[in-house]
């Protein structure tokens, strides 16, 4: 709790330098969102020639595309961007590809997105996060006081909004999976907060005279050791994936690790402090004067 | 109070043992599967296109082009009424989504009022009295007409796929005007794109002789003609203007059946005609011996033979420039039937099968990795009630796959992931038990109010952290892309089964070796 203010002052920034960053340059987006076509390509012999490929493909026509080893030397992946020309253009854009690479490559996996499907995919992002933090600030509220459900709301808003940044400064591909990884994020953070929250209830009731500085800062401490042994087993389980599971969910893994990280974080330096500042004790006080037998919503 | 009544025990058992039994089929190859007694739960766990190779295709029904080929009708229909009754008309053409035209004399308004109305019983007609006239599809039977091309295009599409030979194709409507097409396995999705995008829609029609060479260039036709283009049979050469008559002879709804076969040594389709066609057919080869006559198929002449003599078997063939493949896909084509209105693909996912087999590898390997890592942690950390935890993770993990199994939900790469991430989370319920405990103990309590403690305790909080999680997965699934809804759905599975291994199997553990031991300390 001490170190509060300077957590503000840095979550602050962290927020302000990715809310920057996603206006300033955006994000990378995958075709999931953008629209356009991604093809992951391996060579039958020998490793893949990517300045042969390059030169193939460039004299295509097909505007914005790039091509890069991926995985093993054999690989590559090929993407290009939407076709003018709606989504018989995509597929006339596959073939072209096809033909111009000629026999000598397995396609192990050709998608590809048209601009509708695009854009409602972006629409369909944006309502599924936007009801995360509603329906999560939601059954805050309904088990905990309205205190808890905004400070919830602000710790996994801003863990959602730097894991964006991130992915806004490193250029990382932001595709369906980062998206998943986002929202799992959420899920993930709350429960780290909600375990702490649940504790504050709990040592508010015990303890009625303690200043709430004081109070706060023991029940982070006490349930310290259980935030960051969860943190570490969930990152142990992460490691596994970012060293075996592919590059297919590479991004994804990558964004969780992030979200560990800063959900611990955010945790003991947002969702706890920020309590302080919402005249908290009047409220479960009167709680539990006209409370049930078990002292309002809690089953200590 | 350390208590466990026996009946719980019994229905926690039973409850992994069965997790066990419906996990199992997945140990075995499916051709020992088949051999077992029926009473046995036989089915494994369902992989996604992501994980076994195949293509997902997401089509879309050109629902407007239903509406302006009604409207090009109502167009036909109401130019022909006005000729017949005489009336005066100019600028009859569609505006948007009527068909729109202007009287010369006002004052036969109602006259042709009644005449127009027979055009079309679906559209309503409205006139000016200046002599502006409308005649406007009712909302109601453009949106009946939608729903049934879509539902149409849903059986063609299915006929088509089963003409292939793809095994379990998945089909099914998305929202208004899609499509989802799943392939499991298909190696060629450009083919079975090609066949999904054809309309297939094939007449017999006439070749308008009358048209000059002049007229043929510049892509103007004679009356009650079109012009319409024969692809090369040089390749390399453009394709070649031909004039045809609008009037069709046949249309592909009376064909019975059609086969590649092959004639002078070229493959060919050969068609057969139901009834009706067949004495259509016949009439007009009767009539028009020594002229041309062109297959048309989605407004490109596939030929144009010369009529010999009449046609009246009722069958034929069709040769043009085709190749094997191409002759066996039109016969297909023309089996199967036409599409009520053009399908575009939107979006596609393709995994072949060497991505696949390696995804199921990679996830194979992340997830023995992550065990070992979470399961060695948890040893060190808690020791004997470490080896406790373990034992519910690895029951946490059989009852994912029995109820993955038995749901008939399928595993994706990153439903996987949720699996090894729900490893290193289904400790989480353990570690706030056990944490709690080590504090109580702390407190000064006895083992057994310890442990009661620490189960009592952690249960709201596991309840209530773990539920906002469910929240997000719930909200993951609505999202609903494909393989990111096999993510959710186990991660929901393996909050559930966590919930339930680290609760009940754990604390089975522990008190039934509070009750053997009877320790005066907790080794944690």
């Amino acid at each position: 709790m001490g170190g509060r203010r300077v957590g503000f002052a840095f979550s602050s920034a962290l927020t302000l330098m990715a809310i920057f960053f996603f206006f300033h340059q955006g994000l990378a987006y995958g075709i999931d969102f953008k629209g356009g076509i991604l093809m992951e390509v391996r060579a039958r012999e020998g490793v893949a020639d990517l300045a042969l490929m390059r030169d193939k493909l460039g004299g295509l026509g097909l505007g914005e595309h790039d091509l890069q080893g991926f995985g093993q030397p054999s690989d590559a992946a090929i993407r290009i961007a939407q076709q003018p020309g709606g989504e018989a253009a995509q597929q006339r854009a596959v073939e072209k590809v096809r033909t111009a690479l000629g026999p000598g490559f397995d396609y192990r996996r050709v998608e590809f997105v048209g601009p509708k499907i695009g854009d409602e995919l972006v629409r369909a992002g944006i309502i599924a996060a936007v009801m995360a933090l509603l329906g999560i600030m939601a059954y805050i509220w309904f088990r905990f006081e309205w205190q808890f459900a905004l400070g919830g709301a602000a710790t996994v808003f801003h863990d959602m909004i730097t894991t964006v940044g991130l992915f806004s400064f490193t250029q990382m591909q932001f595709d369906l999976n980062t998206l998943a990884a986002i929202l799992t994020i959420a899920g993930y953070s709350l429960n780290d907060t909600v375990v702490v929250y649940d504790r504050i209830r709990e040592d508010l009731r015990k303890y009625k005279k303690m200043p709430l500085v004081e109070l706060f800062n023991l029940a982070l401490n006490e349930t310290l050791s259980r935030t960051v042994l969860t943190s570490l087993t969930t990152m142990l389980a992460l490691v596994a994936l970012v060293m075996f599971g592919g590059e297919v969910i590479s991004g994804f893994s990558i964004a969780m690790i992030w979200g560990v990280i800063v959900g611990t974080y955010s945790t003991c330096f947002i969702s706890v402090p920020l309590l302080l500042y919402m005249n908290m004790r009047r409220q479960v006080e009167a709680d539990d004067v006209q409370g049930s037998p078990a002292g309002g919503k809690t089953v200590p | 109070m350390v208590h466990y009544p026996q009946w719980k025990a019994v229905l926690v058992l039973l409850a992994c043992l069965a997790g066990m039994l419906y996990a199992l089929p997945n140990m075995i190859p499916k051709s020992t599967l088949e051999q077992l007694p029926r009473w046995l739960p036989a089915r494994q766990v369902s992989l996604g296109l992501d994980l076994r190779g195949g293509s997902h295709l997401l089509l879309e029904v050109d629902v407007n082009a239903v509406r302006t080929e009604r409207l090009n009708s109502i167009l036909d229909g109401v130019r022909t009424a006005l000729r017949a009754a005489k009336g005066g008309y100019v600028n009859l053409g569609i505006t948007g989504d009527a068909v729109t035209f202007k009287l010369r004399d006002p004052s036969e308004r109602d006259t042709l009022l009644s005449t127009l109305q027979g055009v079309d019983n679906e559209a309503a007609v409205t006139m000016t009295p200046d002599g502006d006239g409308v005649v406007r599809l009712s909302e109601l039977a453009v949106a009946a007409r939608r729903k049934a091309a879509v539902e149409q295009s849903i059986e063609i599409v299915r006929r088509r796929i089963d003409e292939t030979g793809t095994r379990e194709p998945t089909i099914i409507r998305q929202g208004e005007d899609r499509i989802l097409v799943q392939l499991p396995g298909v190696d060629d999705p450009e083919r079975m794109k090609a066949l999904l995008g054809k309309t297939a829609k094939l007449v017999f029609r006439l070749v308008d002789l009358r048209a000059t060479p002049v007229e043929l260039t510049s892509g103007r036709a004679p009356a009650g003609s079109e012009i319409l283009f024969e692809e090369s049979r040089q390749p390399g050469q453009p394709p070649v203007p031909m004039a045809i008559q609008r009037r069709v002879i046949v249309s592909g709804e009376n064909l019975v059946d059609a086969q590649a076969t092959f004639q002078n040594g070229e493959p060919v389709v050969s068609f057969k005609f139901d009834s009706i066609g067949a004495r259509r057919f016949g009439d007009t080869t009767v009539e028009n011996v020594g002229k041309p006559f062109a297959i048309v198929l989605d407004n490109k002449v596939i030929s144009a033979p010369v009529v010999r003599e009449p046609i009246l078997g009722g069958s034929g063939v069709i040769s043009g420039s085709f190749s094997v493949q191409s002759a066996q896909d039109l016969a297909l084509l023309l089996r199967a039937g036409a599409l009520p209105a053009p399908l575009t693909v939107v979006e596609e996912r393709t995994v072949g099968p060497g991505l696949g087999a390696d995804s199921i590898a990679a996830g194979v390997n992340a997830s023995i990795l992550g065990g070992v890592l979470v399961v060695g942690f948890m040893l060190v950390a808690y020791g004997l009630f470490g080896i406790f935890a373990n034992i519910a993770l690895f029951f946490n993990m059989v009852l994912i796959v029995a109820l993955l199994s038995a749901l008939g939900a399928t595993l994706t790469l990153p439903g996987i992931a949720g699996m090894v991430l729900t490893m290193g989370m289904a400790v989480d319920a353990n570690v706030l038990i056990y944490e709690r405990m080590r504090e109580e103990i702390r407190n000064g309590r006895s083992v057994i109010a310890a442990v009661d403690a620490g189960f009592q305790r952690a249960f709201a909080t596991i309840i209530d952290s773990n539920l906002t999680h469910v929240i997000a997965g719930v909200l993951l699934f609505g999202l609903g892309s494909g393989p990111i809804r096999g993510f959710a759905v186990t991660l929901v599975i393996g909050i559930a089964t966590s919930i339930f291994t680290a609760i009940m199997v754990t604390r089975l553990l522990i008190v039934r070796w509070l009750m053997w031991t009877r320790p005066k300390a907790l080794p944690i």
